[in-house]
């Protein structure tokens, strides 16, 4: 018997806000334990939540971007459970009426679209975290850091409708990409801000009905998300095969070994006993509001990997690389808006930039080389100014120094020279000094035409115009 | 009359006229304290010296011209309001030892204004109870009768004032806990509607019920005492952005015309007769003075305690989560592990009936049972607010006695919860419907101990309840007689 996985994902999202969802308290990461709480995120007596509006903005961004629905109306619910990092005993989060249903993303797995369903998203709170072991102030033992406590996540939750963890990986590597597009996430899976857990079961091919699920929780990286199903997909149907049951619990991935192990049964699971926050009015979401959200979206990286070809003549690849990150595709635009040949631009974007970046671990965002200062680079390569392999050379000098690119050729006196009249003297010199290579040519040779057009470069140290050089040694030697 | 025995405006005459002193004011009614206290056990704290020091500061404003009504008044809240820096135990061992950060919003408005604390009040722990039996610093004795009970839960806000030992205290009201106390202690009590006041630092028992109140010597201070502490505040969301008008307009002697509606649900045979006297004494002065009376229905009013007694301890079950022993409040000595510390922690630090309701509350969400308890109670509570409104719309306020009987005696109720509750049956359904409600003192049981009728408004109609009890204040003698104490 052959089985069909059936996989959906619950995925975390931690919200790009300057302040707590329920307070004012800083959400910046890596400060002083307890050093970015106050009487609300710290659960004391009588302190009441108030919600952040900003919360509720990205909020519609995403469900905007993802198809769904934004509700009139949505209620904060109470999740009850006790946990040391729990401040208040309960966590704030959406039950009944979240603020965004019924939406989905579109994938594209070995050339196949496919659409996967968003069940929901919602807004919740984040518990504060436990620090074991050297706690400073107390020595070896167990601390509470509550600088996390409340600070704003969205849960989007799919449907059961991957079929394979390869699937899974590129639902999620589109949501992450989006909610990194809408700037509303960092999108970070190593630090948390972006966290996944995998609902997996069974069932055998031609069946429609699911299998018992699992949840496997801390998947933090693409690569595991791939490993943990993979992995949980061969178990159940070992256990399957091998006539045991499914058992419904939580699992926890160990990145280690790759596997997943049991982390509490059903049995073992919390009642919740969610109910509407009587600390919380309901939310109620003008259509105006949604517009508004609507308005300010960005482009999202699927429409504009279709308008770059469509528009800007570009491959699909180059589309898909300039469109992977925002601010990529930003940079890359700003150019074209100055210097409006997009093929070369993507070139210089995915070659020379990239390469840069890379070696010297800079983000776009930040690169010394502004679009301003690519386009007239490019615009000396368009005129004639340098040739293209001279503006390599500018270009690390303004990686270094930021000067605009015509002053570096100015200074390092880089100016191509197209002046025929200085080429010719140049080859006549050459020619005269490799008789024997000028024979060969005419005798038919005509790969020596490189040693020629090699040796000219030289002795102008780059800067003779390609062009010039190949149209006068063409002349010359066919003499 | 003594200094201690004044009302805000008596004493704020005669701090503004300088003949006495905000300094003088605070320590007649701090010697007052030393002289009753162990009678009545009013206080869980009292704070003399903060007070001396508060008063000093507010002599220093009168002396400087930036006086208000309140400057110098010297007063004292339940135990339920956060005071920075001042022990705040919500008369529980759980916080015991809890000395809040911040203040609460209806305590920073006063004392902005120039108001001096003198303490802490007794309570029942949590606000839970209907006698302040429930305290873990044991029970406030009411001061007209030292063997009964002042009511609760804001027994000590109520027993402070009759015993003069404050001249305007601050209760909290939840299903009658500011009403009931007023009542049996012969005070003027009001809770205001739902989101008229700030809940921000108050600690809460049932979110969705609960509200901030004066508990005052006449109708005009409890006018004053609304008007200083109602208002939208940005820190509690479910407080309402509507103006505060100045109450104290509304302190005029007519009630010409006004249609006063009398449920028949709560005027039914077996009423206890020295309550159904004074409710028909009150009825005649009201006629007397031009009010019309009709009889209305408040049809679901029957089930009021039952939803209480569910959507209250639900909340209430969510709300006391967070005394966990982790951050504040009492921990156990003998824990081993983390489950055993949060459960011994709370089995040491709450009392029986704060149990009680955490266990019913538990329940009525429980997966299974939500839809039949949580859920059905919450739909009876929308088909009470409905009946109110509707009621409302026809007549201008309505009357009910306070409570079915005057004070009952310390332990008499305390074994049986259910006649606790019942305790309660006419003033929970204001708060489920979520208006105003004001107990007004209308006269004395054959055992001499007072007796308060009720006085409901429309949702923020709160002026005109002041009117009707200004009305009545006006026409009768009740609220000028004092415990002999």
């Amino acid at each position: 018997m052959k089985y069909q996985a059936v996989i959906g994902l619950e995925v975390h999202a931690q919200l790009l806000t300057n302040s707590k969802i329920f307070c004012g308290c800083s959400t910046h990461f890596g400060a002083a334990p307890n050093s970015q709480t106050c009487p609300v995120c710290l659960g004391f007596p009588g302190a009441l939540p108030v919600l952040n509006k900003k919360v509720v903005e990205y909020a519609i961004r995403a469900g905007l971007a993802t198809n769904c629905g934004i509700a009139q109306r949505s209620i904060f619910a109470r999740k009850n459970y006790f946990y040391p990092d729990l401040p208040k005993g309960y966590q704030i989060s959406q039950f009944e009426l979240p603020i965004c249903i019924g939406g989905h993303l579109d994938i594209e797995v070995e050339r196949e679209v496919k659409r996967v369903g968003i069940t929901r998203i919602h807004m919740e709170e984040d518990a504060g975290k436990l620090v074991h072991g050297d706690v400073p102030g107390l020595g070896s033992g167990s601390g509470v850091d509550l600088n996390r406590a409340c600070t704003p996540l969205l849960e989007i939750v799919s449907e059961p409708d991957m079929r394979s963890a390869d699937e899974a990986v590129a639902y999620l590597k589109k949501l992450h990409q989006i909610v990194v597009y809408l700037g509303i996430c960092d999108g970070n899976m190593e630090e948390g801000s972006f966290r996944c857990d995998a609902n997996v079961s069974v069932m055998p091919i031609g069946s429609d009905k699911f299998g018992t699920r699992t949840e496997t929780k801390n998947v933090n990286s693409f690569r595991f998300v791939k490993q943990a199903i993979e992995y949980e997909i061969e178990r159940q149907i070992e256990v399957i095969e091998d006539g045991g049951r499914i058992i419904q619990e939580t699992r926890l991935f160990d990145p280690d070994s790759g596997t997943t192990r049991s982390m509490r049964g059903k049995e073992e699971a919390h009642d919740y006993r969610y109910f509407p926050d009587p600390d919380l009015v309901p939310l109620v979401i003008s259509d105006d509001w949604v517009e508004d959200v609507r308005l300010s979206l960005p482009e999202l990286p699927d429409l504009k990997r279709e308008r770059y070809v469509r528009e800007l003549g570009l491959s699909a690849y180059d589309a898909e690389v300039l469109t992977a990150g925002r601010e990529l595709g930003d940079y890359f635009e700003a150019c074209v808006a100055l210097h409006p040949q997009a093929k070369t631009v993507a070139n210089w974007v995915m070659g020379e930039v990239t390469r840069v970046l890379n070696e010297e671990n800079h983000s776009i965002t930040d690169c010394p080389v502004t679009p301003v200062l690519l386009a007239a680079l490019l615009k000396l390569v368009e005129n004639g100014t340098i040739s293209g392999k001279i503006a390599k050379t500018v270009f690390d000098e303004m990686w270094k120094t930021e000067k605009d690119p015509a002053r570096i050729v100015e200074e390092k006196g880089l100016v191509q020279v197209s002046d025929t009249g200085e080429i010719e003297k140049i080859i006549d010199e050459i020619m005269a000094a490799n008789p024997g290579q000028v024979e060969e040519y005419r005798g038919g040779k005509e790969k020596v035409f490189g040693f020629f057009v090699g040796q000219v470069m030289r002795a102008s140290k780059g800067k003779a115009n390609p062009g010039v050089v190949n149209d006068i040694l063409l002349k010359k030697l066919k003499g | 009359m003594e200094l201690y025995e004044l009302t805000i405006n008596e004493l704020h005459e005669k701090l503004k006229k300088r003949e006495v002193s905000s300094v003088e004011a605070t320590q007649a009614c701090l010697d007052r304290i030393g002289a009753v206290e162990s009678k009545v056990h009013a206080f869980i704290t009292v704070t003399p010296e903060e007070a001396l020091k508060g008063a000093t500061e507010a002599d220093q404003r009168i002396a400087s011209g930036d006086m208000d009504i309140l400057t110098g008044i010297p007063i004292a809240l339940k135990d339920i309001y956060l005071t920075k820096g001042i022990l705040t135990t919500c008369a529980s061992r759980i916080l015991a030892n809890f000395i809040p950060p911040y203040d609460a919003t209806s305590w920073l408005k006063l004392k902005e204004r120039g108001a001096v604390l003198l303490g802490k009040l007794n309570q029942d722990e949590f606000a839970m109870g209907s006698s302040t039996e429930s305290s873990h610093f044991g029970p406030t004795r009411n001061p007209w009768d030292l063997e009964r009970i002042p009511g609760g839960s804001s027994g000590g806000s109520a027993a402070a004032i009759a015993a003069r030992q404050a001249t305007v205290t601050l209760g909290t009201d939840t299903g009658g806990s500011i009403r009931q106390p007023a009542s049996h202690c012969g005070c003027v009590g009001l809770k205001p509607t739902y989101g008229r006041v700030s809940r921000y630092g108050v600690i809460a028992y049932a979110s969705s019920l609960d509200q901030v109140g004066p508990v005052t010597r006449d109708v005009t201070d409890c006018a004053i005492m609304l008007g200083a502490v109602a208002g939208y505040d940005p820190a509690d969301s479910t407080s309402v952005n509507l103006p505060v008008p100045d109450y104290t307009k509304a302190l005029v002697s007519d009630v010409k015309g006004m249609k006063i509606g009398l449920p028949k649900e709560c005027f039914i045979a077996g009423l206890d007769p020295d309550v159904q006297k004074a409710m028909d004494d009150a009825i005649a002065t009201y006629k007397g003075l031009g009010a019309q009376f009709v009889e209305i229905s408040l049809p679901t009013l029957d089930y009021a305690v039952a939803a209480y007694y569910l959507i209250a301890t639900a909340e209430a079950s969510s709300n006391l989560a967070r005394y966990d022993g982790v951050r504040f409040g009492h921990r156990t000595e003998t824990a081993q592990g983390l489950i055993d510390m949060f459960s011994k922690s709370r089995d040491e630090g709450f009392g029986v009936e704060v149990k009680r309701r955490i266990m019913l509350g538990t329940y009525a969400l429980s997966s299974g049972y939500y839809d039949a308890y949580y859920l059905k109670a919450q739909k009876v509570r929308t088909l009470i607010m409905h009946d109110f409104i509707r009621a409302l719309e026809n007549v201008d306020a309505i009357l009910t006695p306070v409570a079915p009987t005057a004070a009952f005696k310390i332990g008499e109720k305390i074994n049986d919860p259910l006649q606790m509750y019942l305790s309660d049956i006419f003033t929970i359904p204001v708060n489920l419907a979520g208006t105003c409600g004001m107990s007004v003192p209308a006269g004395f049981s054959s055992e001499g101990l007072p007796i308060g009728l009720q006085l409901v408004g429309r949702p923020f109609g709160e002026e005109t309840i002041i009117r009707a009890a200004y009305t009545f204040e006006q026409a009768t003698e009740w609220h000028k007689r004092k415990a002999d104490i």
